[in-house]
């Protein structure tokens, strides 16, 4: 495999000297500083609120519902969640009041200054118990109850599990945070901050301030990373701080600090999912009966696309002619969940890979060969029977992962001694790439490449950089479909003024759908500048002088071989998918119960790195998520509150919990993506926790199916199997 | 006006003179003695460049050098700096760390970029003065105290040793 040429990110030589520009650091000549006032319980009718004399409120402005323009809500999926609470609280921290003050320590005395009256109600916390349900689906192929009633006992078995995930916060290291214009002369409302999807956050201004999204100008401010979490919160934050601009009169920065963020911005959504499968005597799938439930919290937010997704993943990337899912996402009081890497995949996926391993278990197989006897190769149709035409990886990546690591030889699951215990987890996985269905085709991306003066070709798109490489593989794509070199390939600035709307910067679509309009429109605008022996620029700068029409943009067509019936969820879920499998070597102390992950194989099927050292990034980075899934990090709550509300308690890991690692990358090409290229973005966040989960199972000999599996549970597991250890 | 008031013979509040040294040049400021060293690097001096990744002295983005220690700036009181040299990612001489960290993919989204490449330095100087091999545990180690969420620590490490060849 030749491997591409390493270019420096366009942006890194101001992020390694402090120069990048975040939310944070921008600095606003006379700008004040908003705060929010927060219901202090998770359910009741707000009745008031308490201004304490004491305190001069004239000095700051205080913005209520009231003073909503337009629509009093959130622009997201469905418009259920005000912007502020104006009666019914739903969840603890909902905002109730904005305050604007000239300086932060004034706003800090005016927000110690208000305090709600609510008459609290009892909130709904569990989600088991919930009857509210925001989104419920059914993925049904072939016929699985006549599967299960025709089974004959003697050579087919029938494995039930139940395995649950808690939540998990995202944790990028820069909080969320906005800065707020009042309207300009023209009414254009301004917000400068940092977020995945700057057209989310205009849309939602519109429907606030009742203005055409035109008059809405959202700037992406270097983003200190998101992992979804940037994904709908900015909307809410941009809308608040817009309002207590508008009217104060004055910039207003909205900076969360770490406790505000933890304590209020959505979550990975805790989970539930049960599988009852039917397994002919070699291994072999027969019926999969899955059920998901996801806890939502308060508000619809993007729940119901994270339960889509969380479905169609569910059977995991294996052949089975009979499958059914059952899913559904229920509101409860707690601060309500949205998206975060994987988007309902990480916690299926952790289902349905423990779940083949209980089945390994009851076979006595090597999990790796069960997986292989059953995994989906080209021709084989997935759970929506959508049928894999092209780039499936599948059988690449069990290659190289058992090249690598042998394990379809490990005899998993051996008794182990010592008080250390090692044990080898496996998994495997894939991972739609792009909007789910008939997703993209409804967005409509649209990517522009416009050369200037110089011959210089300018991207222009509303796709965001937060650490991923989005801006270098754009670059690479560009000047490769131009035939520029990369320094004459130039992004614009993410500013909803200038570029088109790329659609929003999530769900692994970025590379494969972006990056293939954009390859199409630097080979329009390459054609039009004509072949010639001079580099492009030279005849780039000719071509813009002699006036010719230096602009392209391109709208986005899916395939057209796709076909999805969002009725019936049945079809082509994604256009493709990447595909990996993992494995993961543990220690566990029976001492102390902690798990120390000490290396990480993975192989990965992204169709084509267009810059590998980017992609490594993303799988490392992304598989440490998932290892913090898995046995590291903890959010519980109380009362609907996050009880880890500080770094200092919501614990990620360290340079020293982090693994040696190995990626593999492999290119099984997708021919409708730039260069070959899939999705990469969420695929390593699926696998790594069940196959620490499995590791774990392998050096103790307990099946761990609640994550994360911390040093509390295991021990409970471990004792559970060896009462003679109990000594208290 | 803040009265100033003492407690142990410590100025708690009012204002302090401090003068110090940030990145080479002589400061002389009038602030709030348990002013945090963070703000008064941002907002007083305009150093933006270290960063607040939490405010409570855990993720290690606003890490700058005091007279040669890694300090998380959020927690360090801006009394406690009276005399000393700062260093900070503005800071000139951090130019071989900075082109490893771009060279071996140690940045993404670049919050935590900053207090890396500073704590990258500390470590180094440290292996140097007390003759230890810079290797990759002593890395990890010494970076322990700096979260990043994107990199999964695998580039951040292959640049620190990077740098070491440097």
């Amino acid at each position: 495999m030749e491997r591409a040429v390493t270019l420096q990110r366009p942006e890194g030589p101001d992020k390694v000297t402090g120069r990048a520009l975040f939310a944070s650091d921008l600095k606003v000549e006379g700008a004040w500083f908003g705060g929010t006032v927060r219901s202090d319980v998770a359910r009741g009718e707000l009745l008031g609120f308490d201004f304490d004399p004491r305190f001069d409120f004239s000095r700051v402005t205080i913005a209520e519902p009231d003073d909503i323009p337009g629509r009093n809500l959130v622009a997201m999926i469905v418009d259920d969640q005000p912007l502020l609470c104006a009666r019914d609280i739903e969840h603890w921290g909902e905002p109730l009041l904005l305050v604007a003050a000239p300086d932060a320590e004034l706003l800090r005395s005016a927000l110690a200054s208000i305090k709600p009256r609510i008459e609290a109600s009892e909130p709904q916390l569990d989600m088991e118990a919930s009857e509210r349900v925001f989104k419920q689906l059914e993925i049904i192929k072939g016929d699985v109850d006549a599967a299960f009633a025709s089974a004959d006992g003697s050579s087919t078995r029938v494995i039930e599990g139940e395995y649950r995930t808690d939540t998990q916060e995202q944790m990028y290291i820069e909080p969320q945070g906005f800065i707020a214009f009042p309207p300009d002369s023209q009414g254009t409302t301004l917000v400068h901050g940092s977020m995945q999807c700057p057209y989310y956050v205009q849309k939602s201004l519109a429907r606030v301030f009742g203005i055409d999204p035109g008059r809405a100008r959202v700037i992406q401010a270097a983003t200190g990373g998101g992992f979804g979490g940037k994904e709908d919160y900015p909307s809410v934050l941009a809308c608040h701080a817009a309002l207590l601009a508008r009217k104060s009169g004055h910039p207003v920065r909205m900076i969360y600090d770490r406790h505000e963020d933890l304590a209020v911005t959505p979550k990975r959504h805790p989970s539930r999912v049960r599988h009852r499968t039917l397994v002919g005597r070699d291994g072999t799938l027969l019926a999969m009966d899955i059920d998901v439930l996801l806890d939502g919290g308060a508000y619809t937010t993007l729940s119901p696309v994270v339960l889509s997704r969380a479905c169609i993943h569910a059977a995991g990337a294996y052949r089975c002619d009979n499958v059914r899912i059952r899913g559904r996402v229920v509101a409860t009081n707690h601060v309500p969940y949205g998206a975060f890497r994987g988007f309902g995949a990480p916690q299926v996926c952790f289902a349905v890979e423990r779940q083949m391993d209980r089945i390994a278990v009851s076979f006595g197989m090597n999990p790796a060969l069960l997986r292989q006897r059953n995994m989906l190769r080209v021709g084989d149709s997935t759970a929506t029977s959508q049928v894999l035409r092209q780039s499936v990886g599948s059988e690449e990546v069990m290659r190289e992962i058992l090249g690598r690591t042998s394990f379809d030889v490990y005899p998993w699951r051996a008794p182990k001694t010592g008080r250390i215990r090692r044990g080898v987890g496996f998994s495997f996985f894939f991972h739609g790439a792009g909007f789910t269905g008939s997703g993209e085709q409804m967005l409509q991306a649209r990517v522009a490449v416009e050369l200037d003066r110089e011959g210089r070709a300018i991207v222009q798109s509303a796709s965001t950089e937060f650490g991923q490489g989005t801006l270098t593989m754009f670059r690479a794509i560009a000047a490769r479909a131009l035939g520029a070199s990369p320094e004459d390939v130039l992004i614009g600035d993410c500013d909803t003024s200038a570029v088109p709307n790329s659609g929003p910067t999530v769900a692994s679509r970025t590379c494969m759908i972006v990056g293939s309009c954009l390859a199409k429109a630097c080979g329009e605008l390459a054609a039009r500048v004509g072949p010639g022996t001079a580099p492009f620029r030279e005849r780039a700068r000719a071509f813009v002088a002699r006036d010719g029409d230096p602009r392209v943009e391109i709208t986005y067509a899916s395939p057209p071989d796709l076909h999805w019936d969002d009725a019936t969820y049945r079809g082509d879920a994604y256009p493709a998918y990447g595909w990996a499998a993992d494995v993961a070597e543990v220690e566990v102390s029976l001492d102390s119960f902690e798990v120390r992950v000490t290396r990480m194989v993975t192989a990965v099927d992204v169709g084509k790195a267009i810059q590998p050292q980017m992609v490594e990034g993303q799988i490392e980075g992304g598989s440490l998520q998932a290892i913090g899934f898995a046995h590291l990090e903890v959010v519980t709550s109380q009362d609907g509150r996050f009880l880890q509300d500080r770094m200092a308690t919501c614990i990620i890991p360290t340079s020293l919990d982090t693994p040696e690692f190995e990626v593999a990358l492999i290119e099984v090409p997708f021919e409708h993506g730039p260069y070959g290229a899939k999705g990469v973005g969420e695929l390593p966040m699926d696998g790594g926790a069940p196959a620490v989960a499995s590791a774990i199972e392998d050096a103790l000999g307990i099946h761990v199916d609640h994550l994360p599996a911390t040093p509390e549970r295991l021990m409970e597991l471990w004792l559970a199997q060896h009462p003679e250890e109990v000594f208290f | 006006m803040a009265r100033a008031a003492s407690r142990g013979g410590v100025l708690l509040s009012g204002e302090i003179d401090l003068s110090c040294n940030v990145n080479g040049v002589a400061r002389k400021l009038r602030v709030p003695p348990l002013r945090r060293l963070l703000d008064v690097l941002r907002i007083d001096l305009g150093l933006t460049g270290s960063k607040e990744g939490c405010g409570e002295g855990e993720c290690g983005a606003c890490t700058v050098l005091v007279d040669g220690v890694a300090l998380n700036s959020c927690i360090v009181p801006a009394c406690q700096v009276e005399g000393s040299e700062i260093t900070t990612i503005e800071s000139k001489g951090l130019e071989d760390i900075q082109q490893a960290f771009l060279d071996h993919g140690g940045a993404q989204c670049g919050i935590c970029t900053p207090g890396m490449i500073v704590m990258t330095r500390a470590w180094l100087e440290a292996c140097e003065r007390n003759r230890a091999t810079p290797d990759l545990e002593s890395a990890r180690k010494a970076l322990a105290g700096n979260l990043c969420r994107c990199t999964g620590y695998a580039k951040i490490l292959a640049s620190a040793l990077a740098a070491v060849k440097r």
